[in-house]
């Protein structure tokens, strides 16, 4: 009987000090942690993303309270979350412009291949292989869906051999466009003006081009000295579209003889008196009808 | 003296490893192994609650509960302390060595239901280590679960790439896996020292 009444007395007693001791080091352990920091977390997304650069949200909460990240860094909150923090922050809220990911390819190469590929079904695997994967385009998306596997929003898919971004879903974490091996991916913004893109990242000259992709860019500059801002520049027998000077009007669109430059997702049919005049510059004679590409054109974003 | 504790050192980390030969700490080894940062992490934390367990628990089994012939209650006193020893030591890490802690991050608390920890403390009082034999058994078999999940995480790695049968993916092959690496672990079973 003594026994277990010593049992008792002995688990009270250490239950009791140890109590003790863990109320003490809570009192002499405390760390204060700024109630901003908290507030901003729970502001937050809470993906834990990392698009902002930092280990996921409370990792950001932490660093805009310690003053090392801009309050408008966060991506997937986009504008509204940013006004928030600046508001528990209080400073002015820099201006956030919405992101999302585009991928730069059509994917019509992937009816050109080099060989038959039977590997893992992972673009990086692919991309390592001889010749830079199966692909007859350097530069084209492999289709092998690294990016879905990436995405924590499930925003991109492969449809058709090539990568397609889910605009509703997409939250601009970047992460696709670290794990593409072909870095066909960029953050493009969205949507502030009519949006206008050039899906396409093939650096190869014009006949080689023309031979394994149906709309690849062949670097013919029309698109450039289309362009009234100068926002178009050819590198590399690829054209890029400078964000911050271009206005969204489309001419380029107009004059691209491979009908690459969609406008808002959509390639836009070309006007009559524009046509005759681009086809004979630069355009081969193996391209499609302006009329079949139209109709898929939602691929391109 | 030396060499029986270098005898306790190399028998816990490898021949008597508490994963692959005493199926300790299971739950973290297949849970927190699928990087090698993660895994690495989580070995260091059990390392350092194991050596601080064991260090702790000695004299309290020793003055407390040996004299008054309570040896009965070890597990449930042990819990007590283990749960107590690592809320004491997350308080004292934030204020002290944040870097640490946030090194350690999630798994600190993690480990107070180890049962890894728990097994080494009951092992010091079963097998009547002394107090520095019972530290050098702690942190040795931290040392163990340290390489093994390591090592584990690693083949993990190496196996998100391979293709394998759709019935396998994911935890199936890796308890293959862990199943492959206890076994070449037996190998050390015939290993004598001295």
């Amino acid at each position: 009987m003594t026994k277990v009444i010593l049992c008792f007395a002995i688990l009270l007693v250490m239950g009791a000090v140890f109590g003790a001791i863990l109320a003490f080091a809570a009192k002499v352990f405390a760390v204060e942690k700024d109630p901003r920091e908290e507030a901003i977390a729970e502001c937050l997304p809470g993906a834990n993303c990392g698009g902002c650069g930092f280990p996921g949200c409370s990792g950001y909460a932490a660093a805009v309270v310690a003053g090392k990240a801009a309050t408008n860094n966060c991506a997937a909150g986009g504008a509204e979350v940013a006004a928030k923090i600046a508001e528990i922050m209080g400073v002015a809220a820099g201006e956030s412009v919405k992101k999302i990911a585009a991928v730069r390819c059509t994917g019509c190469g992937a009816d050109h291949t080099k060989y038959n590929y039977q590997g893992v079904h992972d673009c990086l695997a692919a991309s390592r292989l001889a010749g830079g994967g199966p692909l007859a385009c350097d530069f084209g998306c492999l289709g092998m869906g690294t990016c879905e596997q990436v995405c924590p929003f499930d925003a991109i898919h492969v449809k058709n051999g090539v990568a397609v971004v889910d605009e509703e879903k997409c939250k601009a974490c970047s992460k696709c466009v670290d794990a593409c091996p072909r870095h066909l991916i960029a953050l493009e913004p969205y949507k502030t003006k009519k949006h206008v893109a050039i899906p396409c990242s093939s650096k190869a000259k014009g006949p080689v081009v023309t031979k394994i992709c149906t709309n690849g860019c062949i670097g013919c500059s029309l698109c450039a000295k289309a362009c009234p801002k100068e926002a178009i520049v050819v590198e590399n027998f690829l054209a890029k579209i400078d964000y911050d000077k271009c206005v969204g009007c489309g001419l380029c669109a107009q004059k691209c003889p491979r009908h690459l430059i969609t406008v808002d997702g959509v390639v836009p049919e070309v006007k009559k008196p524009a046509a005759p005049k681009a086809a004979p510059a630069a355009a081969p004679k193996a391209e499609p009808a302006p009329a079949a590409k139209a109709e898929e054109p939602p691929k391109a974003e | 003296m030396d060499v029986s504790l270098f005898t306790i050192a190399l028998g816990a980390i490898l021949v008597n490893n508490f994963i692959f030969s005493q199926f300790l700490g299971i739950c973290p080894f297949m849970g927190v192994s699928k990087s090698t940062d993660t895994a690495s992490g989580m070995g260091l934390a059990v390392t350092f609650v194991m050596g601080l367990a064991s260090a702790v628990c000695w004299p309290i089994n020793h003055f407390i509960l040996e004299p008054n012939g309570l040896q009965f209650m070890q597990t449930i006193v042990f819990i007590l302390v283990i749960a107590s020893l690592v809320q004491f030591i997350e308080m004292f890490l934030q204020k002290s060595m944040p870097a640490l802690y946030t090194a350690l991050g999630v798994y600190l608390p993690l480990i107070t239901t180890n049962c890894a920890v728990l097994g080494v403390v009951l092992q010091n009082t079963q097998n009547s280590y002394g107090f520095v034999a019972s530290i050098v058994y702690g942190v040795t078999g931290g040392l163990g679960f340290l390489l093994a999940i390591y090592l584990f995480a690693s083949v993990r790695e190496k196996m998100e790439f391979s293709e394998c049968p759709k019935a396998f993916e994911g935890f199936p092959i890796a308890l293959v896996a862990a199943g492959l690496l206890a076994l070449c672990f037996m190998g050390f079973s015939g290993l004598k020292i001295g």
